[in-house]
């Protein structure tokens, strides 16, 4: 799968909670930031972790988050970033007029 | 000797207790690869061997040749884990990404669901790595958690957390110390500790 994202990118992360064996933290879910990086292409967790071959092998990102969107009462400077790997089917592209990092 | 005190080989008490259902699975899988003759208990013996015997030394030489060779430190930070293959490093699946501290950035490290850590250049992680305090905390307030592994930062170098949550390893590569103009790598190297690695702390001064 040839990635949809780029570097620079502004993404949302899908606030989705389905059962399973997930890569996605919840904490940054619903969450909106930018992608820093296309990290490859790698078989989905998701499905490896059931014991099944995880292809076609999923884009993964790291994307970067500011950490004053995350944490409400984040004690720390406005420049402060927390940059997470997510696979490509939990990004979507960001919806216009939300701020992003 | 022996009169009313204390024998001086009281004996402890055995850390056994009974078996975790993890533990079990464990034990009935190895035998089971044995049985099957998938594996020797030689070739788990030896893997256990060979990753007991990673160390963040290994971590140490790779900053020492990056604060050295800028050639080195820009192929580090483009594909970490083919730089340290160059260094006879064995990186096996290991996908490496360094990121670089600053005065005015200081990365840290965490894996927030379990306790991914680049295990071929440091070893085993620490227990506190794979604490569900620091693994909670270091995302939420990393300041807080730097300071109580000693490290103060001034409230105007930004601080960047990587979440270790997929297939990637992370390794920082810390600010090189003053003062150590003309040192050889052995020598810069002794100041690389695992947690200037983790992020956790800077290295040792000069």
């Amino acid at each position: 799968m040839s990635p949809r994202f780029k570097p620079g990118d502004a993404v949302t992360v899908r606030r989705a909670y389905p059962p399973g064996h997930l890569r996605t933290p919840h904490y940054i879910r619903g969450q909106a930031g930018v992608v820093e990086r296309i990290c490859g292409s790698f078989p989905n967790p998701e499905e490896l972790a059931f014991g099944r071959d995880g292809l076609p092998a999923r884009p993964l990102y790291r994307v970067r988050f500011v950490q004053k969107q995350i944490w409400p009462d984040y004690r720390g400077a406005q420049a402060d970033t927390i940059e997470i790997e997510i696979y490509e089917h939990w990004l979507e592209p960001a919806t216009e007029g939300k701020t992003h990092a | 000797m022996h009169d009313g005190h204390p024998h001086p080989h009281d004996r402890r008490p055995d850390n056994e207790g009974p078996l975790t259902d993890y533990q079990r699975m464990e034990i009935a899988i190895r035998a089971l690869l044995i049985e099957k003759r998938i594996l020797t208990a030689d070739e788990i013996r030896r893997t256990v061997e060979a990753m007991d015997a990673r160390s963040p030394a290994l971590g140490a030489r790779v900053v020492a040749r990056a604060w050295t060779d800028p050639a080195f430190k820009a192929r580090l930070l483009g594909d970490g884990t083919a730089a340290c293959e160059e260094l006879g490093i064995r990186m096996g699946a290991t996908k490496l990404v360094v990121v670089e501290s600053t005065p005015a950035v200081h990365n840290l490290v965490v894996c927030t669901l379990c306790s991914c850590y680049p295990r071929a250049l440091l070893g085993l992680p620490p227990d506190w790595y794979k604490s569900r305090s620091y693994r909670a905390r270091a995302v939420r307030e990393p300041r807080a958690v730097l300071r109580e592994f000693g490290t103060e930062l001034a409230d105007d170098v930004t601080v960047r957390v990587h979440d270790s949550t997929a297939d990637m390893r992370y390794l920082v590569l810390p600010v090189r110390p003053a003062g150590t103009e003309g040192w050889s790598e052995e020598r810069l190297a002794a100041l690389a500790t695992r947690d200037s690695m983790v992020g956790v702390s800077v290295p040792k001064t000069a």
